[in-house]
């Protein structure tokens, strides 16, 4: 009997999802390995619980995703968390530094419509998770990895070292040293392949922090490359706002 | 010894591919010079040095228009000996059961302008590598089929100590044909039959006394030019009776535990294996890559790191380099090349470090 596979969206932007529709040669190995059962994303085809590996997208935000995720989690065996709105609340979790009802009327024509929840929180603030997969949006070889660990009953190999370990493997410059560009690669955790200090980009955080994120020591060096306070304030406070190493060095260069 | 226009350069490269080498060397990076395939001399970073301090690492303009006036880049050697990804092998499952297949290696590679302290990290790498029970088939393959070429440096950088860990300015051997540049041409010496044998092939002509003691001069110079210097003094005992120094907790506190001081180090050599399956279980290739003892999954074992400070990680890989490797190695594991300290984000200065931990000597009582 195949596994049944099922990926559920919350408050999100469905950009995880496509990273697993964007699996295209693989996707078909997997679904021979997988029964997809439930992915409103590909197909409306709906097959009920309980699901051997849920995928979950998203943060919660909202009263219903709140009962929504119990739900989930009692109908799954095994629950993966993907990307960084599911793992550490995503951008929509900015609206923790300020007052929900302050945007809801500036936004809406209605504001009494929306039923909204005051913080945005990851799915491992609800409820059990088995294993968090970062990324703003997820990269699809750690995806495949983690379907291909779940499938072959063992541990997924994702590293929860710095950014900067696979960017010297993949022998690229460090842009921080050689062209003084502010990069939060050393407090990041790799994943991405370190996309953007291979397009002479500092890197901007979005696997969230690697396992022993220094980020005094590098506010320090950022601020040594010239930005200000409320720069490093906001550097940190991208994608993995609510991430707890972000948010307090975020909170700490706050004016 | 033996001299060669500056114009024919181009001759010893091409002289190297008719031999079958690829050459790799320095080229121009993205704001650095890295190491990469070259094809005639005309792709050496001419005219071009760099500032190097501690995290920073700017080039500029060398109106002297040398060839090797620069010094050392990011890169070492060992991302060609020692590959930061490697499959060492496939499996598949057929009927048969279990079939294991692994590639040789047999490709020829040159490598133009090593620097005496990379040779000697490359000597260092030998020993970790190849002088075992088991000497690691890879690293070996490559290593016997590499022709060295290696370079004088004409130019210390900012961060250089090779002198204090006598590592160099001039290359002692090991390399097939050494070079050295001067304001008008290159001194050659073969150290090798291949070595001969190629340079045979260029026009030469005897080097003048004149020459020999401009490069007698040029070393001297680089002496006096380092950027830094490494008391070696006792300097492993040292650090091992300093274990609980409070410097420990003063750098645990600066450095990031990044790893890029492990990944720019030419003896570091730290690596994990895994295991690849494909998704259907039919298929799996085990992969080895670059590890690094600042990473905490590196010393995992049964749910609990090993050392989960910074200031643990940086003291391992500090009391390794100066301490522990003379036990393992009987010699340090540090060629005094500066890159840890200037490819360090923050700038954390090894030297610094260990003259602080001197200066303060026994100042943790707390030790064992
Ligand atoms: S560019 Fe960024 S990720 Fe790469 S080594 Fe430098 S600091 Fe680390
Ligand atoms: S420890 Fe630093 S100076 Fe010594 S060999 Fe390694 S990178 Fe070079
Ligand atoms: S010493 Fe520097 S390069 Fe090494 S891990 Fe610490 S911060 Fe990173």
């Amino acid at each position: 009997m195949k596994k049944k596979l099922a990926v559920w969206k919350f408050s999100s932007c469905d950009g995880c999802q496509l990273s697993l529709l964007d699996c295209e040669d693989e996707l078909l190995t997997l679904a021979d390995q997988l029964e997809i059962a439930y992915f409103l994303e590909a197909s409306s085809r709906i097959q009920p619980g309980p699901y051997d590996l849920s995928l979950v997208e998203g943060s919660v935000s909202t009263p219903h995703e709140r009962r929504a995720i119990q739900e989930i989690r009692s109908q799954s065996k095994f629950l993966v968390t993907i990307g960084a709105c599911a793992t550490s609340g995503g951008i929509q979790a900015l609206r923790n530094f300020a007052d929900v009802r302050d945007f809801l009327s500036v936004v809406y024509a209605r504001p009494d419509y929306i039923e909204t929840l005051d913080k945005v929180s990851p799915i491992s603030q609800h409820v059990k998770v088995d294993f968090e997969l970062r990324g703003c949006p997820i990269n699809k070889r750690q995806l495949l990895e983690v379907a291909n660990a779940f499938l072959n009953k063992r541990r997924p190999n994702i590293p929860n070292h710095s950014l900067c370990m696979e960017c010297k493997r993949r022998g690229l410059v460090c842009v921080t040293v050689a062209h003084g560009t502010p990069c939060l690669g050393p407090v990041t955790q790799a994943g991405c392949g370190a996309l953007c200090p291979a397009y002479n980009r500092g890197c901007y955080g979005c696997f969230g922090p690697m396992e022993t994120p220094n980020t005094a020591a590098l506010a320090q060096r950022l601020k040594d490359h010239g930005m200000s306070s409320q720069e490093i304030s906001r550097v940190f406070r991208t994608f993995n706002a609510e991430a707890p190493a972000f948010k307090e060095e975020s909170l700490r260069h706050e004016e | 010894m033996r001299a060669l226009a500056k114009d024919n350069l181009s001759l010893l490269i091409q002289a190297l591919r008719e031999e079958g080498y690829e050459v790799l060397g320095p080229r121009m990076g993205e704001g650095a010079i890295i190491y990469g395939p070259l094809d005639s001399a005309e792709e050496l970073p001419r005219g071009w040095i760099e500032e190097q301090e501690a995290g920073r690492y700017r080039l500029k303009r060398d109106p002297a228009n040398r060839y090797f006036a620069f010094t050392l880049g990011p890169q070492s050697w060992k991302k060609y000996l020692h590959p930061p990804n490697l499959c060492l092998y496939k499996t598949k499952k057929t009927d048969q059961g279990l079939e294991f297949k692994s590639e040789s290696w047999h490709k020829k590679q040159a490598f133009l302008g090593v620097r005496a302290c990379e040779m000697e990290a490359i000597l260092k790498q030998d020993r970790v590598f190849l002088e075992q029970l088991h000497p690691d088939k890879p690293y070996q393959e490559r290593r016997e089929s590499v022709f060295l070429v290696g370079v004088n440096c004409s130019r210390a950088g900012g961060a250089c100590f090779c002198v204090s860990t006598e590592t160099g300015p001039t290359l002692k051997s090991g390399d097939d044909i050494t070079l050295t540049e001067l304001e008008e041409i290159f001194l050659l010496e073969a150290r090798s039959a291949r070595g001969r044998a190629v340079l045979g092939r260029l026009p030469t002509e005897e080097a003048s006394s004149h020459a020999l003691s401009e490069a007698a001069r040029q070393e001297e110079h680089v002496c006096r030019q380092m950027g830094r210097t490494l008391d070696t003094e006792g300097l492993a005992e040292l650090l091992k009776n300093n274990l609980n120094h409070p410097r420990w907790k003063d750098v645990g506190d600066r450095c990031l535990t990044c790893g890029n001081c492990t990944m720019v180090c030419p003896t570091c050599f730290c690596f994990s294996v895994e295991e690849m399956t494909d998704l259907a279980g039919l298929e799996s290739q085990r992969v080895r890559q670059w590890d690094s003892c600042f990473s905490e999954q590196f010393t995992l074992t049964s749910g609990n790191s090993q050392r989960s400070s910074a200031e643990a990680r940086y003291r391992q890989w500090m009391t390794h380099k100066l301490a522990t490797w003379h036990d393992q190695f009987d010699e340090s594991g540090c060629v005094g090349c500066g890159r840890c300290i200037v490819w360090c984000p923050v700038g954390i200065d090894i030297t610094e470090e260990a003259a602080v931990i001197r200066e303060k000597d026994g100042a943790s009582h707390a030790n064992s």
